[in-house]
């Protein structure tokens, strides 16, 4: 099928500075084990999973430490052999403390795994495929971290026509799945096998943005002749990583307001988290580790690591080696990444990268000056919605003429507007707290 | 490591570099070369205005957050646009104490009664001349001619006449091209149009500079280009259209465009980030609307020049044209009536 380039686009977006090459040409490195790993028993949207193993328990990589509880939940693996010191609450990058499990790591941890029950590809029926990924507790590691499972479910009445794999990471500074791209090809086309089984698709179409066309050409060069897929590379522009914007760069088609993707036959996927299934199901293992990208002016070391899910963030920083007037830490890309107070934090399944800045880097004017009204975001909205009207009414705390008539909830929060704003109005935590009101007063 | 307080900030935690400060900043910059040529022109005088424009601006903002126990918001230099603004659209030899009236009323009136920098429905420059419009009629209409030969070495007597006499009428008063044209009758070369070689306000005889001002601010990403493009296309076209139909009782389009305050007022004074549309839609329209008003009032309406009413009228209706075409949001089939 082969590679495509082309020049289409979705509406609006932003261009921020792309500042990958510090790391897109390092492969990726395996990182060592942190003495004491740190564990949320939610590391996905839904329902936190519950324990199975308790205080003092010796427990082997890969082991099963907690179930997943009901269907949009999934269950967590040892990421090292050692044994349980606690559990209890654990610091998350929300600020909140949440239940988790400390795991105190042998030193002579190895890196042989446990494995489960295999899922083989040509017996299995989808609906042990889609069982598989849940057992294996894969997440979207785009950095969403929605139970994979679900996403995958087609519902009744309805059918999935294209999977896409998503190979865009717009978000600057990230590169992970640009080096998984190109260091774990038999893996994606592995995961690509079970996903088409799993959503019964038609063709695949692997969308990945014009910085990355080494990636692409690698990828379109290695296609197995049985797959029906199609490499498009686009030009690059943020958001388009999410996935309505995706859909209608390559496509031309709009995923309806409130809907899904498979409303209008399409899963998207991303390319990690099809990597992972192609790695993790034929073996029956459960998800241990990720690929993460260290970067900023802050870190030494900077580079791609694949790193065991709970390790402190203090620890992979003690590894990499910090600068001088550390100021923030972000968790994810630093257009929609979370900034953290608390090193003792973990790298969770959904955590694509730890971006660190230093005090040269970091906004120096952060005065909040009137909406002039310039229409800068207005012209960046990849949804077309008009952000200073929501930001102005956000400050008179009209949420509900927000929703009802400025389509609030339709916003995914990409930042795009407060990227442009000159007046630095944090208009994206305007939204989230009204959107969090709206759905509050709603119930 | 040792023990780091890290900074929390909300997300996008990058910002793409242009600050409200960084934008007034530059339209002032925009303005230098504009305002120094207007002084070359028409000397002393002309300098005197500007500064006492400016000035009066600045600290009548000062002086109403002062009074009004907020901090000083002077230091996001708006109010340093507005007093140059208003002051470029005045004649030459203009009397301070008007001048300064016309920024008291520009800043308390057309700025700070509204609530401040963003809350202004009108640009606050054209709030103050219109204004003096309605005080001065006769000042305000008084036009010296540019490169006087005694500009550099004296004041206009106007200049400095006391407050509330009446002023001595400036014998070598000059018609500027747009009266010229409407009551007399005589064209003026696009050429001494287009380099500042003629009368008229004190900004808005080198069109050129003026281009070329906005031209920086286009390119620096800090002005809006479908507001002057509107308005100037519109012109164009309508006084091409009627031209091309009579081309002995109608001006050239060359003429039409480059004479009077057209240029400033497309350039300058209708892309107030505030007092203007956001949507792409409602920007075309606001810029076709000033443009069309201002042919009408200029061919047909009893005033040489109509910049400023159509531009206050365009002001007016910005918020309605955002909502006129309504905007098709991501995933929805039907416009919302928002």
């Amino acid at each position: 099928m082969g590679l495509f380039y082309n020049k289409k686009s979705f509406r609006h977006g932003v261009h921020p500075p792309e500042q990958k090459s510090e790391t897109n040409q390092l492969p990726i490195r395996q990182f060592g084990f942190a003495p004491l790993m740190v564990l949320p028993l939610s590391q996905h949207i839904g329902a936190p999973s519950v324990p199975v193993v308790s205080e003092g328990q010796e427990v082997v990589r890969g082991q099963l430490l907690a179930h997943s509880d009901g269907y949009v939940s999934v269950p967590l693996h040892a990421p090292a052999s050692g044994v349980i010191r606690k559990i209890g609450e654990v610091p998350t990058v929300s600020g909140k403390k949440t239940k988790g499990i400390y795991l105190e790591t042998f030193p002579a941890s190895g890196q042989e795994v446990w494995g489960g029950e295999k899922i083989d590809l040509d017996s299995a029926s989808p609906e042990e495929i889609l069982q598989g990924v849940q057992q294996a507790g894969i997440v979207g590691l785009g950095g969403a971290a929605f139970p994979t499972h679900v996403k995958l479910k087609v519902p009744e009445g309805k059918s999935c026509e294209i999977l896409m794999l998503n190979g865009i990471e717009c978000e600057p500074y990230l590169t992970t799945d640009h080096r998984v791209m190109l260091e774990q090809d038999a893996d994606i086309f592995m995961g690509i096998r079970y996903l088409l089984k799993a959503t019964g698709a038609k063709e695949v179409i692997i969308g990945i943005e014009a910085n990355k066309k080494d990636a692409a050409e690698h990828l379109a060069a290695l296609i197995p002749d049985d797959l029906p897929i199609r490499v498009e590379v686009v030009p690059v522009k943020y958001p388009q990583g999410a996935e309505k914007m995706l859909i209608t760069a390559i496509l031309g088609r709009e995923v309806p307001s409130g809907g899904l993707p498979i409303d209008i036959g399409i899963v998207v996927v991303n390319v990690a988290t099809a990597a992972e299934i192609g790695r993790l199901l034929p073996k029956g293992r459960g998800i241990q580790e990720r690929v993460v990208t260290i970067t900023g002016d802050g870190i030494k070391r900077k580079g791609n690591y694949l790193i065991p899910v709970g390790t402190p963030i203090r620890y992979v920083l003690e590894q990499v080696g910090v600068e001088e007037g550390l100021a923030e830490v972000y968790l994810g890309g630093p257009m929609m990444g979370m900034a953290i107070s608390d090193l003792s934090i973990p790298i969770t399944k959904g955590t694509s990268g730890v971006v660190v800045f230093t005090k040269k880097k970091v906004k120096q004017d952060q005065r909040i000056y009137p909406c002039i009204k310039c229409g800068a975001c207005v012209s960046a909205c990849p949804l077309s919605l008009n952000p200073s009207e929501l930001g102005i009414l956000a400050q008179a705390e009209a949420y509900e003429e927000m929703a009802t008539k400025n389509n609030l909830m339709d916003c995914f929060e990409c930042g795009s507007c407060a990227y442009v704003c000159p007046s630095n109005i944090p208009l994206v935590q305007y939204f989230r707290l009204s959107k969090k009101m709206v759905r509050k007063n709603n119930k | 490591m040792q023990q780091t307080t890290l900074h929390i900030s909300t997300s996008p935690h990058l910002s793409k570099g242009v600050s409200t400060v960084g934008i007034m900043q530059n339209v002032v910059w925009a303005l230098i070369p504009v305002s120094l040529f207007a002084v070359y022109a028409f000397g002393w005088s002309a300098l005197l205005v500007l500064l006492a424009t400016t000035g009066s601006a600045v600290l009548t903002e000062h002086m109403i957050c002062r009074w009004s126990g907020k901090t000083s918001t002077v230091d996001d230099w708006s109010a340093v646009i507005t007093g140059l603004l208003l002051g470029l659209t005045l004649p030459p030899a203009f009397p301070l104490w008007m001048a300064i009236i016309g920024s008291v009323v520009a800043i308390a009136v057309g700025k700070m009664a509204f609530g401040g920098l963003g809350k202004n429905v009108f640009n606050p420059a054209l709030v103050g001349r219109a204004f003096l419009q309605a005080a001065f009629p006769v000042a305000i209409t008084t036009w010296s001619p540019a490169f006087a030969p005694e500009r550099l070495q004296s004041l206009h007597p106007s200049t400095m006449a006391a407050p509330f006499m009446q002023p001595a009428v400036d014998g070598m008063s000059g018609a500027t091209p747009l009266s010229a044209f409407k009551f007399e009758g005589i064209n003026t070369n696009t050429m001494e149009l287009a380099m500042g070689q003629v009368s008229g306000s004190i900004g808005e005889t080198s069109a050129l500079l003026i281009l070329l001002g906005g031209l920086y601010l286009i390119w620096r990403g800090m002005m809006d280009w479908r507001i002057p493009a509107g308005i100037l296309l519109s012109v164009a076209i309508l006084s091409a259209l009627v031209f091309a139909i009579d081309p002995v009782s109608y001006p050239a389009p060359g003429f039409m465009l480059f004479a009077g305050g057209l240029m400033l007022g497309a350039m300058f004074m209708a892309t107030d980030m505030v007092a203007s549309p956001m949507t792409n839609a409602g920007i075309w329209i606001y810029g076709a609307f000033i443009g069309t008003l201002i042919f009408v009032i200029r061919i047909w309406g009893g005033l040489p020049e109509g910049i400023m009413y159509a531009i206050l009228l365009g002001n007016a209706l910005s918020p309605h044209l955002d909502k006129l075409v309504p905007r098709r949001v991501y995933g929805h089939l039907k416009t919302k009536k928002s």
